[in-house]
């Protein structure tokens, strides 16, 4: 099982590749990618040193460029689709078609990978981009359950990657375009959810309010704890009844089910968290690699420890974890 | 992009857009969608697209019966098109997509990529819901056989010239001009979690819900809809006031997607707009008046989704 770990930076990149990554995704400094965050990211010299830090230690780098241009910037993503294949990534992580295509005409030998961003939640998606573009792997939406998963496995042309840990997206990736509703931004044009350029903070007579695009989405009674107002993640009014209408403010933690998950036939499990700090890469890349060495030891006995899920539940949004799709207790 | 012409000179072109009714995305009983569509066979409509798109739940309608629809629609004269489902995570839902795209009598609305490499080698068009952001895109899908597509609807009318100018022979245009916008789509059913029951064992929630269920602010605006795993916005979509520079845009087919209500109304003042005999302004603020919450059209303009803009209502502003 291969650990795929997030990296925003050049730091976080080191704490990936130091701490038992098997893997680390990285993108380009602008909205090619969907983690188009200001000071996230990384400017062209920065990337050859990583490329060159992780290959060193024998760790594989991924580059994301996964967003979806429209005619005027294709040039660019073209041109970043060539930048991937000069450095000698061992994958391009695209999810728009035109992209895909480019990639696999012009850089035959560049390894690519179908984003999350893609979609792609059956095996009938999956043969269609292995057939179109060589597709070798891809990342499946947040929105499966582990059974759902184990059928596209069987069937799927691709090596499957999924979600193990991080900032959970309720609505499947690529499909969501809540944050353009209210901000004129959203994941696929701009590379980023619920825009930090669209939020406001405003101190009221009983707490805090937090605005997207002008939008209420929290109203924080005062000496409550403030999280960041993502769209999906709000408190709203249905019908009378005030409480988190689409989301709550959980994180994704799926370690208790790495077993059924390698059973199924998971290659890779990716670690969300590209804008989060070094630390925060360095502390859930190390225990994440003790909980699948510790599987590789004894795999009929494993359980993660009290400690990890204590320290994964600390750096988590929400401060609570769940395991989210996979084992559906909503449905 | 220059000025948008004024009425009169767009009456001159004779770029005249053809009119579509979406599927019905919401979950009506089965006695409605028959007087919907009974309704829908008199309304001066050219192509209609069936099915369910939303929920594989929903069996109001089955396979069979929205093919006899199709038939009766076709007798009516118009194109009819099978709408596949967004979101397919079930091997139930993998066989049914395939009894849509095995048919031959009518043309297929891919809103997968899993459908989209069903009816690769055969004519089909691609709904809102399948990312084609760029004319490279378009092109692929060109190869596989694509006839159709619709404009994303985040997009703007800047990215639709560009896509305009760059598209592939013989692949005809879309855009969503009347309807409540398709935002999300999630495994989790937001309907049946709102009244406290497990999808699975949903009861037909979304039954009780003809135009989808309204979610406000806490300070009481009408924000978003649910719509069972869909997320839709509250306010509709209303684009007929941009009807001269969709024209000019060659744009194929203006799409209005189904309401509970006032459809017939609705479909008329497009017609009405569509044929010159009334001023698009003029109609488009007459349909301002036929909608749940009220409309939207910032996409177009390259603002938020949410955004009404001056182009909405002229007289105010």
């Amino acid at each position: 099982m291969e650990l795929v770990c997030p990296a925003g930076n050049l730091p976080a990149l080191k704490a990936a590749v130091d701490n038992g990554a098997n893997a680390v995704y990285i993108g380009f400094r602008d909205d090619t990618n969907a983690r188009h965050f200001a000071g996230l990211n990384f400017a062209p010299n920065k990337m050859v040193e990583g490329i060159r830090y992780a290959r060193a230690k024998g760790v594989r780098v991924f580059i994301a460029l996964n967003t979806y241009p429209r005619p005027d910037s294709f040039n660019r993503f073209e041109q970043a689709v060539d930048r991937a294949a000069e450095l000698g990534v061992d994958a391009l992580i695209a999810a728009d078609i035109g992209v895909l295509d480019y990639a696999s005409r012009t850089h035959p030998k560049l390894n690519l990978h179908l984003s999350v961003q893609g979609s792609a939640t059956n095996y009938e998606a999956l043969r269609f981009y292995r057939e179109q573009f060589g597709i070798r792997r891809a990342v499946l939406p947040r929105v499966l359950s582990i059974s759902q998963v184990k059928h596209v496995i069987d069937q799927s042309p691709v090596e499957i990657e999924v979600f193990a840990f991080g900032s959970l997206c309720v609505m499947v990736e690529g499909r969501c375009i809540l944050s353009s509703y209210a901000t004129g931004r959203s994941p696929n044009t701009y590379g980023a959810c619920s825009p930090a350029s669209h939020v406001e903070w405003i101190e009221t007579d009983s707490g805090l309010d937090t605005r997207l695009g002008g939008v209420l989405i929290q109203r924080h009674p005062k000496g409550e704890n403030v999280g960041y107002p993502t769209l999906c993640k709000g408190t709203f009014n249905t019908d009378g009844r005030i409480d988190h209408a689409i989301e709550d403010a959980v994180s994704l933690n799926a370690m208790e089910l790495l077993p059924e998950m390698v059973a199924a036939g998971v290659k890779a499990v990716k670690i969300e968290g590209r804008q989060r700090s070094p630390v925060y890469v360095a502390q859930v890349t190390k225990i994440w690699r003790e909980a699948l060495d510790s599987f590789a030891r004894n795999p009929s006995s494993f359980a993660p420890k009290p400690e990890w899920t204590a320290a994964l539940g600390k750096v988590s949004e929400g401060a609570q974890t769940t395991l989210g799709p996979y084992h559906r207790p909503w449905q | 992009m220059s000025e948008p012409q004024t009425p009169t000179a767009a009456a001159q072109n004779n770029h005249r857009p053809r009119l579509s009714l979406g599927p019905i995305s919401y979950y009506w009983p089965k006695a409605q969608i028959d007087a919907f569509y009974a309704m829908v066979a008199e309304a001066p409509v050219d192509i209609v697209y069936l099915g369910e798109t939303i929920c594989s739940k929903r069996n109001q309608v089955r396979h069979e019966d929205w093919l006899a629809i199709a038939e009766r629609l076709a007798e009516h004269g118009k194109e009819v098109v099978l709408s596949t489902l967004t979101l397919l995570e079930a091997e139930s839902e993998l066989k049914r997509l395939r009894a849509i795209c095995e048919q031959t009598q009518f043309m297929v609305e891919a809103n997968d990529m899993g459908a989209v490499h069903l009816l690769a080698g055969r004519p089909f068009a691609i709904g809102p819901s399948v990312n084609c952001y760029n004319d490279r895109t378009l092109a692929v899908l060109a190869k596989q056989g694509l006839k159709r597509w619709a404009l994303p609807v985040e997009l703007t009318h800047e990215t639709l010239e560009q896509m305009q100018q760059a598209k592939p022979d013989g692949v005809e245009t879309e855009v969503m001009a009347y309807g409540r916008l398709p935002l999300a789509y999630s495994a989790r059913c937001f309907t049946a979690r709102h009244k406290d029951l497990p999808k699975d064992d949903c009861r037909d929630a979304c039954l009780d819900y003809p135009d989808g269920l309204v979610v406000k602010t806490q300070d009481e605006q009408a924000f978003l809809v649910l719509n069972g795993i869909q997320t839709q916005s509250a306010h509709t979509v209303n684009l007929l006031a941009e009807l001269p520079t969709m024209r000019q845009l060659g744009v194929d087919i203006l799409r209005i997607s189904p309401q509970a209500t006032q459809m017939e109304q609705v479909i008329a003042l497009f017609d009405q707009a569509l044929r010159a005999a009334l001023d698009p302004a003029e109609a488009s603020a007459q349909l301002n008046a036929l909608m749940p919450v009220g409309p939207c059209d910032g996409y177009w303009h390259g603002e938020a989704g949410m955004a009404a803009t001056a182009k909405l209502a002229p007289a105010a502003h």
